[in-house]
């Protein structure tokens, strides 16, 4: 017999190895992505007394709130949460100049040149202890959409260009921000619709 | 020599596995670069609702989370939603610690990007949350992002009811 060479290395329970290895990490690792809506707390008051609210004229206030059955009351009038979208978008806008409505004061904006905005407009979000976290989702969400879908229009009629599409460093995106500044005042917990 | 040569001409040649690891091991990187290490085990049932103005979380490393649920063993900690930090259930004057303890273990320089993401369940009461938000805001964590899942207009009304 002639002299052996160096056995090979079998390569076939490598991939065996491997495999195990893949499962491994497929099952121990996730891949999910957290995403949701985002919102800024205001910061808490240095004292009690500063709680109380400053002057807000009523025009420019839109009261939202949830009592614990899960039913929006608007603007003291009930009202069905498939509807919320419209009358905060109506309210935030002002288009036919209502004086029920936030005061349109005409700003320069650049890019955009003069264009009326609803400065002191404020949503207020009120909602019960006993509300349930889905719906306060749901409202806070409908809310956020009136202001995309604003947004949005804007950005298609004046830049033919989707809101979302833009970047977030782009000045035509702030010019928009600046037109349709997203105002939700999530208020200081108390207790509404007798929850005790 | 012509007489193995022959022999081997008549059978379908084998496929080579030599390459099947490589491929493996591809997919083996591919998995470990892009997902992360699950860091905490879930305690409290959370299913987030649905919404569709989302947007995702950017720097993972700047956020800390916050569960609410209904504890996952019913039979030893009851029905009631509880708040999970980290690897355990905490109560809610927890939390200004937890936020500190978080702050700590930034860069200097990130801590006042830090946000943080409430993962709670769609059938908690806003009691428990309004508790969690006070808390946040004595802690100055003011950036919270409230985690929902993606879903359609649709999806949401219809889980309302």
């Amino acid at each position: 017999m002639a002299k052996r060479g160096l056995p090979e290395v079998a390569a076939a329970p490598m991939a065996d190895v491997a495999f195990q290895l893949l499962i491994f990490f497929i099952v121990s690792t996730t891949l999910d992505t957290d995403s949701g809506i985002f919102r800024k707390l205001p910061p808490m008051p240095e004292t009690q007394e500063q709680v109380e609210q400053e002057d807000i004229k009523e025009r420019n206030i839109f009261v939202v709130l949830v009592n614990r059955e899960n039913k929006l009351l608007v603007e003291n009038e009930p009202m069905d949460i498939r509807n919320l979208r419209a009358a905060a978008k109506e309210f935030i806008q002002n288009p036919n100049n209502l004086s029920t409505l936030p005061e349109r004061i005409p700003t320069e904006i650049p890019y955009l040149g003069v264009m009326p905005v609803t400065k002191y407009h404020i949503i207020s979000l009120q909602n019960d202890r006993g509300t349930s976290y889905e719906t306060y989702i749901a409202v806070q969400n409908e809310l956020t959409a009136a202001y995309n879908e604003l947004r949005n229009e804007l950005a298609t009629q004046r830049f033919n260009m989707k809101y979302e599409d833009m970047k977030d460093n782009d000045p035509r995106k702030e010019a928009i921000d600046q037109v349709y500044p997203l105002k939700i005042s999530e208020a200081e917990p108390r207790d509404i619709g007798g929850a005790s | 020599m012509a007489k193995f040569r022959q022999k081997s001409k008549g059978g379908v040649p084998a496929i080579s596995t030599a390459s099947l690891p490589d491929i493996v091991f591809m997919l083996l990187f591919f998995f470990m670069v892009s997902t992360t290490i699950r860091e905490t085990s879930l305690k409290v049932k959370v299913v987030p609702p649905y919404a569709t103005e989302i947007k995702k979380l950017e720097k993972k490393s700047l956020v800390s989370y916050i569960y609410i649920g209904k504890p996952q063993n019913a039979k030893m900690y009851g029905t009631a939603p509880r708040i999970q930090l980290n690897d355990a259930f905490a109560n809610t004057s927890q939390i200004r610690e937890f936020i500190s303890s978080e702050r700590e273990k930034m860069n200097e320089a990130d801590r006042n990007k830090m946000s943080v993401s409430l993962k709670a369940d769609g059938d908690t009461d806003m009691g428990i949350i309004t508790d969690v938000k006070q808390e946040l805001r004595r802690a100055s964590a003011l950036k919270l992002n409230y985690s929902t899942r993606s879903g359609t207009r649709q999806a949401i009304f219809q889980n309302l009811r």
